[in-house]
């Protein structure tokens, strides 16, 4: 009997109360290459983290070879035999080229020293095979371009000479040839034995390259599969997976004529923000979708004025709105106003009381003479606990004592007390109880029915199809897709936010990013 | 060569300082250029470029070592009760010193990686217990410090090459051989440029800081036994101001505070340049008492000077960062 080259039972991971991994068992093969699906959130990363080592499972246990690993860091699968391509990428920018191919264990010379000969005629060879060939060793790393940083980050992987290599999303960044490139090694290396974990969301990639497959969602795992055995979208229906259980508030159709609130044209900024056009009206819930990381936040924070705007143009009830901060943002006459991503480390004073967190915008406009108007702060935020159902014992306990759902809704009260014009909310149900998220999905379209217009991020496709009027698919930054109406569905979604070519559609302009 | 250039621009325009500093330092100096003005210059400045050597290896890792004064004062005054007496004595004492200045760096190295102190806080708390230490040993200036010993560590070679230069450069480029050359100096980058990347490549950081943090207080134990050759004594208070100019040196010599990378000419080129500024200051009617003044002036513009990139970030939240 052959010996898997990895080997799960039962693997399990808690965060608190949220399950990020339960029970999986997975063998793989030695000399395959096996891909890992799943949406975000489904827990993919904390496999990971669990098989490179960073990570101790609750449950369960990882063979690999036969051995069983323990988790006392990347050391420990490194020393197994496997190694990792991280998706965030692992180099150290002030490095050169080669100390970063060699950083955890370079070769050395009898008194322990580093050989630099050595690493420099064997960075040369590593390099080389990359695709990497005209970059000095010497270089630093922070000078490469991203595309490049991918590549060498393969290189560091392949130059410990692992019997097990996970790419973890490393073809996020690669143009087609060196994709190519990136797969012709691997074949090479499979066929002397290597194992190959492949973590991507570009279904075309692992049609190409996979010899089995496996779907994790809600951290559990869905199924393996031989790699052409189901169809693109039986795939897309494991990875999305549900029915629309949650009960979400009725729609009004957005009238043609209802007013146009914010106008973006042509907007850039950063690298993240690539020439992004759209119009926001009144009463509308403008759902920004797509995978992570591919600008939303950016293009948000942009139009909240906490990220300086590179190109293009705002406008806010048809005058031009270029706010100097965020404070800027939220004092003018029709404030915008936005709901952070992390409430506990972007939005909330953790250690400040209830009351303080709801007022924390509106200071300004409770006080007389420069001294906080006690009356009237005490008055304001009693209406707005009551409002909102906020359950606290007493204003002035801090927000920290509160749960999850709750002290989302005091970030929303700061919102609702400044009445915005423009509702801007990340992800204003992360982590928070059914029941509080059918509140919030009832307030936001409360909202909007009274005259607000909303722009609304969420990685949960469900919300994009259950709550939102429009949907704008983001890719690489740049809008992949609008959908509207019945086109707003799981397999649209899914298609645009892993922008699957279709024969008839052009390729992304991220796809294509020219190398120095 | 653009590569050269824009990695080692900070340093370069360290060189810079220092050159045109020198030669207003010569130009308004009283009695002109002379091998003994040459002498006393570098043997001013070598116990400050020891303690900005000193400073370098922990503003790699991403800290601070506010503990420079500190080992400096107890060093010094260890070394006016030990280096003296027969040749095995001075060089029982000379070494004691040294392995004083280490134990203290391991202390801060440990406190910040196994203790998880802020190495702002750990360091400026030890800095208090070593100067603490330093009075307890030498409550008033006094003691001695072998007169053989230090004449040949101050004099000047060939009327041209003061030791204390030649000092500095050997020390400098061995440290700097060694932490380029091992694996452990490697790390000390690496912890001060992206520990999580370092971590996630399995690079054990915490060895590096703490190693960085062993070698400032060799290097400061090295100032102290300096400034003992020089006066001959030692006084408890004498490493004071050497925390905070060993900070303002290698910033005026190009080392960035936030880590990660560097080269220890940014130390000497910055101590140097420093201490001309205050002989210039002083030869042109400044008065001695208002020294600190000037120096802190220094330090802010170089460290304002050296932050203007931020001001240029698109992202406004990290304006405070």
């Amino acid at each position: 009997m052959t010996v898997n080259a990895i080997r799960l039972r039962g693997v399990g991971k808690s965060y608190g109360p949220t399950r990020a991994l339960a029970d999986v068992s997975l063998d793989i093969e030695a000399g395959t290459v096996h891909a890992v699906l799943g949406e975000n959130g489904a827990g993919k990363s904390t496999l990971i983290k669990i098989l490179t080592g960073v990570l101790a499972p609750d449950t369960g246990t990882v063979d690999l070879f036969g051995e069983r690993l323990d988790h006392d860091g990347p050391q420990s699968a490194e020393t197994l035999g496997l190694a990792t391509v991280f998706q965030e990428l692992s180099l150290v920018p002030h490095l050169s080229v080669e100390d970063n191919l060699f950083l955890s264990n370079p070769p050395r010379s009898k008194f322990g020293w580093i050989d630099l000969r050595r690493q420099r005629a064997e960075s040369r060879h590593w390099l080389d095979l990359v695709g990497l060939g005209d970059i000095h060793p010497g270089t630093h790393v922070g000078q490469l371009s991203l595309t490049q940083k991918q590549l060498l980050e393969i290189a560091k992987g392949l130059a410990k000479k692992p019997r097990i290599l996970l790419l973890d999303e490393a073809t996020a960044s690669l143009p087609g040839n060196d994709v190519d490139r990136l797969f012709n090694i691997i074949a090479d290396a499979r066929r002397e034995g290597l194992t190959v974990i492949y973590i991507s969301h570009r279904m075309t990639e692992i049609e190409r390259i996979a010899d089995r497959c496996s779907v994790l969602r809600n951290g559990q795992l869905i199924e393996t599969f031989d790699a052409h055995a189901r169809s693109h979208d039986e795939i897309c229906r494991m990875l999305a997976g549900r029915e629309i259980s949650q009960v979400f508030p009725p729609r009004r159709p957005v009238p043609a004529d209802a007013p146009i609130v914010l106008d973006v044209s042509g907007l850039s900024a950063v690298d993240k923000v690539r020439n992004i056009s759209f119009a926001l009206r009144q009463g509308e819930v403008l759902g920004i979708g797509g995978l992570e990381g591919q600008g939303q936040k950016e293009l948000l924070q942009t139009l909240y004025g906490a990220i300086r705007t590179a190109a293009g143009s705002v406008t806010l009830d048809g005058k031009p709105f270029k706010p100097a901060g965020p404070a800027a943002a939220i004092a003018g006459q029709r404030p915008v106003m936005l709901l952070p991503e992390d409430r506990k480390t972007d939005g909330l004073l953790l250690a400040e009381s209830i009351r303080d967190n709801m007022l924390l915008s509106v200071t300004g406009k409770l006080s007389r003479y420069g001294l906080r108007d006690q009356v009237a702060e005490t008055a304001c935020s009693r209406a707005i606990t009551r409002k909102l159902a906020i359950k606290i014992s007493s204003p002035d306990a801090p927000v920290s004592s509160l749960s999850g759902g709750n002290q989302q809704k005091v970030l929303l009260a700061r919102l609702l007390l400044n009445e915005p014009a423009v509702y801007i909310l990340m992800d204003p149900t992360r982590g928070i109880d059914v029941g509080t998220k059918q509140e919030i999905y009832a307030l936001i379209r409360e909202l909007a029915d009274r005259g607000a217009a909303v722009l609304f991020l969420t990685t949960d496709f469900e919300e994009l199809i259950g709550m939102c009027d429009r949907v704008l698919v983001l890719y690489g930054g740049a809008i992949r897709r609008e959908l509207e109406g019945d086109a707003i569905n799981e397999v649209n979604i899914m298609e645009a936010s892993l922008n699957m070519t279709r024969p008839e559609t052009a390729r992304n302009p991220a796809d294509t990013e020219i190398r120095p | 060569m653009k590569i050269l250039t824009s990695r080692h621009m900070p340093v370069l325009l360290g060189a810079a300082v220092f050159i045109i500093v020198l030669a207003a330092y010569l130009a308004v100096h009283p009695r002109g250029i002379s091998s003994f003005v040459i002498q006393s210059y570098a043997n001013s400045a070598a116990p400050l470029a020891l303690a900005a050597l000193a400073q370098t290896f922990p503003v790699l890792t991403g800290g601070l070592d506010l503990s420079v004064g500190g080992m400096v004062a107890l060093t010094n005054a260890l070394a006016s009760e030990l280096v003296q007496g027969s040749p095995v004595e001075i060089a029982f004492g000379v070494l004691t010193v040294l392995a004083a200045g280490a134990l203290c760096g391991a202390l801060n190295g440990a406190l910040i990686v196994y203790g998880r102190l802020q190495p702002i806080i750990g360091t400026l708390a030890t800095g208090a217990v070593f100067s603490g230490l330093a009075l307890f040993i030498r409550p008033f200036p006094g003691g001695d410090v072998d007169t053989g010993l230090a004449y040949a560590m101050t004099a000047i070679l060939f009327g041209v090459l003061p030791v204390s230069t030649l000092l500095i450069a050997i020390i400098a480029s061995c440290t700097w051989a060694a932490i380029s050359r091992a694996s452990l100096g490697r790390g000390i980058f690496a912890a001060g440029s992206a520990p999580q990347a370092a971590r996630l490549s399995g690079l054990r950081i915490e060895r590096s800081i703490i190693a960085a943090y062993v070698l400032s207080g060799l290097l400061s134990a090295l100032a102290g036994l300096y400034l003992g050759f020089q006066t001959l004594s030692g006084d408890a208070t004498i490493g004071v101001p050497y925390t905070i100019n060993s900070i303002a040196a290698i910033v005026i010599g190009g080392l960035s505070l936030r880590g990660g990378a560097g080269s220890p000419l940014s130390a000497i080129f910055g101590a140097h340049a420093l201490r001309a500024i205050s002989a210039v200051l002083l030869f042109t009617g400044a008065p001695p008492l208002a020294q600190p003044l000037f120096e802190g002036m220094v330090l802010i513009t170089a460290v304002a000077a050296a932050s203007l990139t931020l001001v240029r970030d698109p992202n406004r939240l990290k304006a405070f960062q």
